[in-house]
């Protein structure tokens, strides 16, 4: 065999593992990904177009799916808040313990959720370490919704706060000081130079965060006592439908989860692909 | 504005960044804080500005005192080494921030500030870029830009750190002259911190050599490099070759050389019987075929006779590293020095330090 014969087939070589691999992959992907989430949404409107809306227009899936809004709309400004400060404090400055803080946020994804409801439960729980007070003044946590809001934040918030570290560290706070040696008191620093710094990757860790906050399900069950139309969130109807035998209500709040889920993915690259775009725009505007 | 420094002190952790600094900065000068990596220049510029704050000592802006003040209440400006403009702002919008953050009370109206901007654009000669994002401007344009920034809000005091540290050689040789002269036309107080010496000698007033959190010496430019007071300055500030000897009834011997201290010698009276550091420019070092008041002898190991001045290494006994004598090319053609030739070494001056034998 000559040389380029051998060349030939060391690229045609390359090339078959390339497509093995590319086809490996993509069957992984089918039968772990798309077909579970093709399965929900044939399901769901198997029996036509009308028992799905009245199995989503029924009044425990309607309630169901308003806890879950509320939940969420409660949850997304605490953990902007606190996400945003966590991420100040880490990023920009070093103190002792900095390193243990940052181990820490990983903790809500390193528990195991039915876990984590158990552990407020038996805080704030009837016999509860700090439930007994709460009850004694007419606070109900657990089995209400205070608790599924509590377990929710404690899931969720370090999302936002992961999001926004990278963004932060790697562009430093030098534009910071300058605005605070030109005079300008911390509110006005923040949302003037900070805010808009950090804008996608806050965006980010919101949708993120939001797409977990209506998803979580172990915790929120432990915690919830499923109590018909007061304290069940879309994940725990989907449940208890399936459970009960009424498939088509449980596909049909199922592919709203799923629908949410691929809403947040859209969202994720229409993001990414807009601030590439931003940045090449940018950079192609260049003056000498 | 004048500014006094008074006992300063700073730690970070274990590690002693700045030790008992006292200083003043006269109204209205150029002052340079020189020396290398890790020596504190930095800390001390921050501390001045308020975005560190010393474990103890005080500084005083004109009688007044405002070692507890925030940065923002001290009116200085500040020029980053990266620039730090505000990445989604225009560069009109960054000049005029500072203008536009003040308190609603002494603000200056939307029109004044947009004269005000634009005056400053005009000096800085980028007028034509008011519309333009930093990321779209040069090295250079963006530290005229930062200077702009921090000028619109009038302060007493300017400071820059290593203004010219991320730029190429030509602009920055370009940005220092036009520094200079703006310092001219505004008369702020400046310090100024940088580790190139060249730098630091052509713009500043005053220099401040600065080494491991200690002043080692404050004087104009000139006397810095001519008149060096300590072997720290002496070394960091031009090239200069090093003999170890000692001083024998008034003269200084090295190995087997024995060299006759005349005027010129930049030292206090020299102690006989005590070991010597002899510190000699290149260019103040001659090339002799006869031992008379010689210094050193060795092998001339490489010739760079590309260019006006000639250099000429020397390999010697007297030195541990190679010798290095800068001459004219009129001096090397008349005398027509060849390598591997053994020639002497006078010196014309040279800087002597003892250290006190405890």
């Amino acid at each position: 065999m000559n040389n380029s014969t051998i060349r030939l087939k060391t690229r045609e070589k390359a090339n078959r593992q390339k497509w093995i691999l590319i086809t490996l992959g993509f069957l992984f992907f089918a039968v772990i990904l798309l077909a579970p989430l093709f399965t929900v949404f044939y399901y769901a409107f198997a029996q036509g177009f009308a028992l799905f809306m009245q199995a989503i227009g029924n009044e425990e899936a309607l309630a169901a799916i308003w806890l879950t809004v509320k939940v969420a709309l409660i949850v997304l400004p605490i953990n902007m808040f606190i996400g945003v400060v966590m991420a100040w404090t880490i990023a920009y400055f070093n103190f002792k313990g900095k390193a243990f803080l940052t181990a820490l946020l990983d903790l809500p994804f390193s528990i195991s959720p039915v876990v984590v409801g158990l552990m407020f439960l038996l805080l704030f729980g009837l016999d509860g370490l700090a439930g007994k007070w709460f009850i004694e003044h007419g606070f109900r946590i657990v089995f209400a919704m205070p608790s599924i809001v509590i377990v929710t934040l404690f899931v969720t918030f370090p999302l936002i706060v992961k999001s926004l570290i990278p963004t932060m560290t790697a562009q430093g706070n030098s534009e910071e000081q300058a605005a605070l040696i030109l005079g300008a008191n911390t509110w006005t620093l923040f949302f003037t130079v900070t805010l808009p710094k950090i804008k996608w990757a806050l965006i980010y860790g919101v949708i993120l965060s939001n797409a977990r906050a209506m998803g979580e399900f172990g915790a929120v069950s432990v915690v919830s006592g499923h109590i018909r139309g007061l304290t069940n969130t879309i994940p725990l109807y989907v449940e208890i439908s399936y459970n009960e035998y009424q498939f088509i209500a449980a596909f049909a709040c199922a592919s709203l989860l799923a629908a949410l889920a691929l809403l947040t993915l859209g969202c994720q690259t229409l993001l990414g692909r807009l601030q590439r775009r931003k940045v090449e725009k940018s950079l192609h505007s260049r003056t000498a | 504005m004048s500014i006094r420094i008074e006992n300063l002190e700073k730690h970070f952790g274990s590690f002693h960044a700045l030790k008992n600094i006292n200083l003043q900065f006269r109204q209205n000068q150029l002052t340079s804080l020189l020396g290398p990596s890790g020596c504190g220049k930095t800390t001390l510029l921050r501390i001045i500005a308020g975005l560190e704050f010393a474990d103890s000592g005080r500084i005083l802006f004109e009688e007044r005192d405002v070692t507890n003040l925030s940065a923002k209440d001290r009116g200085v400006g500040f020029v980053f080494q990266n620039y730090a403009l505000f990445q989604n702002m225009t560069v009109f919008d960054n000049i005029a921030f500072g203008l536009r953050v003040k308190p609603r009370k002494i603000r200056p109206s939307e029109a004044k500030i947009h004269e005000k901007v634009t005056a400053l654009l005009k000096l800085i000669e980028l007028e034509w870029l008011a519309q333009a994002y930093p990321n779209q401007l040069s090295g250079g344009q963006r530290q005229r830009v930062a200077l702009a920034r921090s000028l619109a809000v009038q302060p007493k005091v300017l400071l820059l750190d290593e203004p010219f540290g991320a730029l190429d050689a030509q602009v920055r040789k370009t940005l220092r002259r036009w520094l200079r002269d703006l310092h001219q036309e505004l008369n702020v107080t400046s310090i100024f911190v940088t580790h190139d010496q060249d730098e630091a000698l052509d713009v500043s007033d005053r220099i401040v050599v600065m080494n491991k959190g200690q002043i080692e010496q404050i004087d104009e430019p000139n006397q810095i490099y001519h008149a060096p007071q300590t072997p720290f300055v002496t070394q960091f500030v031009g090239d200069v070759n090093v003999f170890h000897g000692h001083i024998d009834e008034g003269k200084l011997v090295v190995g087997e050389f024995s060299h006759h201290i005349n005027t010129h010698t930049n030292t206090t009276k020299p102690v006989n019987n005590q070991s010597a550091t002899a510190y000699i420019r290149p260019y103040e070092l001659t090339l002799s075929r006869s031992p008379e008041n010689a210094l050193a002898t060795g092998k001339i190991t490489h010739i760079n006779a590309i260019g006006f001045i000639v250099r000429i290494e020397i390999e010697s006994a007297q030195s541990e590293q190679p010798i290095e004598v800068i001459l004219t090319k009129n001096a090397y053609n008349s005398a027509n020095y060849q390598l591997n030739e053994q020639v002497y070494l006078v010196p014309d001056k040279l800087n002597l330090f003892q250290q006190m034998n405890i």
